[in-house]
């Protein structure tokens, strides 16, 4: 249900004169790029109104694009109000003169028609200074796949335009949160990128906490209290199948998989010390990674396998620490001033991302692999849990606000940053939320 | 699993002299801190160094046995209060030899979850400890860390903190 047919229609490469954007640095000033509505015949859009009940699927697709542009600060999608060309002579050739005109220097135009029961989009990206088409693709899906669609064009335009693959076409897992902060009720909840699709996945019965995905597949492993035995435990998310994860005589926790998907690795709790444990999740076969009387936790794999950093306090205090993926070669690399925790390996490998306390405040920040480079990107009362995007350019983690004296006054918000420190923005929620954890590109 | 390597042995016997250490110190400390409190004005009297000694919160599973310890920052270390209440604890459970109990530890929100969850256990591990030196068998006692996700005191300051920071004795039957 979820597969897309992709056609390569045509792809001019001449890169010399067109437009690139440059995501190393914090844009300030971000690409005009207009938008225009994707074509539509009548038929089609009768069609779809019966199905979808949306007055005109095109614009929709078209406005998905255009979040999804605005959102990655980056782009700045100028106002449809100003568009001079028709949608759908724009498509076949567009009249560069009008585009620049309103200052957009790439135009996405379009076409959606209906199909043997099937949405047919078809787009094109150009670069309205030269004069030129930069891209052009076809994809046909089943109708309810519409906002997918929306995001795998956004990808597409984002991987022309900064020659990195995007993220827009990808799911966040996280922890909805309600009640008051003594009796919180906690779910695992589910939804796209862009926050549509909202989809609780647990009843609230029991404390959930920590949901990741799997990198290679739709399964997620997370912290459940279910019958108040905190242990790790392994969900499929499309047939809703829960299993625990080994069988450990105490609590489990801090689950993550390998990059393969094939292991998770997790801390393992008994008499006031925490170890670092993997599971082979098809032989079963369970290893001890780190062996010492101090709190080892947090561990998250380096993309290639062969490494992990983790958290441990044997140093007196929480630091960030890397090791061989047998647990030897332990080496602490955080040495800036406070305590340092939630590591995660960049998909990119070359960067950690991390939360840091210090002084009463909490940052979340980066660092190299070999502990050099500490870069702090934000810093709030309280915050914690990052989680890159699958292309390493943005992360997401969560915030907590103070309460005031009479206990009141308390949040938890998902917001994302880019890696270079700009572009902080509110992930919208319907409830509370925290513990994010981005999945990678769908339709990979 | 169950093996325990030498160097583990004798590394966790460091650990546990460096703990009594740390206990010594603490307990210095604490009467430092408390003959600073008798002249000091800034003293609510519910809070030596960052540890809670007031009562708000406290329940009893008898007449006279408090039912929940409190920690430092970060630490895992019971004070000289702490070990009264479980030494009153033990005798309880002594006279009571039916009953079982589940230690439920605790972090405040001022630290990561994970770490906090380690955390959680580590203290309640630490009372189910010192019960078992005055006999009390393990059987009797399970361990469970919430780490910072059941808070007494939903407070963002440092006394609800303190008062968060805790190990909690539940009767299990």
């Amino acid at each position: 249900m979820f597969r897309i047919f992709l056609f390569l229609l045509a792809l001019q490469v001449n890169a010399l004169a067109l437009i690139e954007v440059d995501i190393t640095r914090g844009n300030l000033n971000p690409l005009p790029i207009a938008v225009s509505p994707l074509s539509i015949d009548d038929t089609s859009r009768k069609n779809f109104e019966k199905i979808l009940k949306k007055k005109n699927i095109g614009l929709e697709i078209s406005s998905v694009v255009e979040k999804n542009l605005k959102t990655s600060g980056l782009f700045n999608p100028l106002n449809k109000e100003a568009f001079l060309q028709a949608p759908d002579i724009a498509n076949l050739k567009p009249r560069f003169e009008d585009w620049s005109l309103i200052k957009a220097q790439a135009l996405i135009t379009g076409k959606v028609s209906y199909v043997d029961e099937k949405l047919r989009v078809e787009f094109r990206l150009w670069d309205v200074l030269a004069g030129k088409e930069m891209m052009a693709l076809a994809f046909t899906t089943v109708p309810n796949n519409w906002r997918r669609v929306g995001h795998i064009i956004t990808d597409k335009v984002y991987e022309r335009l900064t020659g990195e693959k995007g993220y827009f076409d990808t799911r966040i897992i996280y922890v909805a949160e309600e009640g008051p902060k003594t009796r919180r009720i906690k779910k695992l909840a589910i939804m796209d990128q862009d926050g549509a699709n909202n989809k609780f996945l647990t009843l609230g019965n029991e404390l959930v906490l920590t949901p990741r995905f799997n990198p290679t597949s739709q399964m997620v492993t997370y912290l459940s209290y279910f019958r108040n035995l905190p242990r790790v435990y392994l969900l499929d998310i499309e047939t809703g199948l829960q299993e625990v994860v080994g069988d450990f005589p105490g609590m489990t926790f801090a689950p993550r998989f390998s990059p393969d998907g094939k292991k998770i690795i997790m801390s393992f709790a008994r008499d006031g010390n925490s170890d670092i444990y993997t599971m082979d999740l098809e032989n079963r076969i369970v290893e001890k990674i780190t062996d010492h009387p101090s709190i080892d936790t947090s561990p998250s794999y380096s993309p290639d396998g062969n490494y992990i950093c983790f958290n441990s306090d044997r140093s007196g205090y929480q630091q960030i620490y890397i090791m061989k993926k047998d647990g030897t070669n332990v080496k602490r690399i955080s040495f800036g001033k406070g305590l340092y925790g939630t590591p995660v390996w960049s998909p990119r490998g070359d960067l950690i991302a991390f939360t840091k306390l210090h002084k009463g405040k909490f940052y979340i920040g980066v660092m190299r692999t070999d502990g050099s480079g500490e870069r702090l990107l934000t810093e709030n009362f309280y915050q914690e849990a990052p989680s890159w995007s699958p292309n390493g350019r943005v992360l997401i983690f969560y915030r907590e606000t103070k309460t005031d004296d009479k206990g009141e006054g308390f949040s938890a918000k998902l917001w994302s940053i880019d890696l270079t420190g700009y572009n902080e923005r509110l992930v919208d929620t319907p409830t509370d939320a925290s513990d994010p954890s981005w999945s990678s590109l769908l339709s990979n | 699993m169950k093996k325990l390597s030498i160097r583990n042995i004798d590394q966790g016997e460091i650990m546990k002299l460096y703990k009594i250490l740390k206990n010594t110190f603490l307990v210095i400390v604490a009467c430092l801190a408390l003959s600073a409190c008798a002249t000091s004005k800034k003293s609510t009297g519910q809070m030596q160094g960052d540890v809670y000694t007031g009562t708000d919160t406290v329940e009893y599973l008898a007449s006279g046995v408090p039912d929940r310890v409190f920690f430092a920052t970060n630490e895992s270390v019971l004070t000289t209060a702490s070990r009264e209440t479980l030494r009153k604890q033990a005798a309880w459970l002594r006279k009571n030899s039916n009953i079982t109990i589940v230690l439920e530890g605790h972090a405040d929100e001022r630290g990561t979850r994970e770490y906090n969850l380690a955390l959680g256990e580590r203290r309640a591990n630490a009372a189910k400890d010192y019960l078992m030196t005055y006999g009390i068998s393990s059987d009797r006692i399970s361990v469970l860390s919430y780490g910072k996700e059941r808070p007494v005191d939903s407070g963002s300051n440092p006394l609800a903190w303190s008062k968060n920071r805790r190990s909690v004795t539940v009767k299990a039957n």
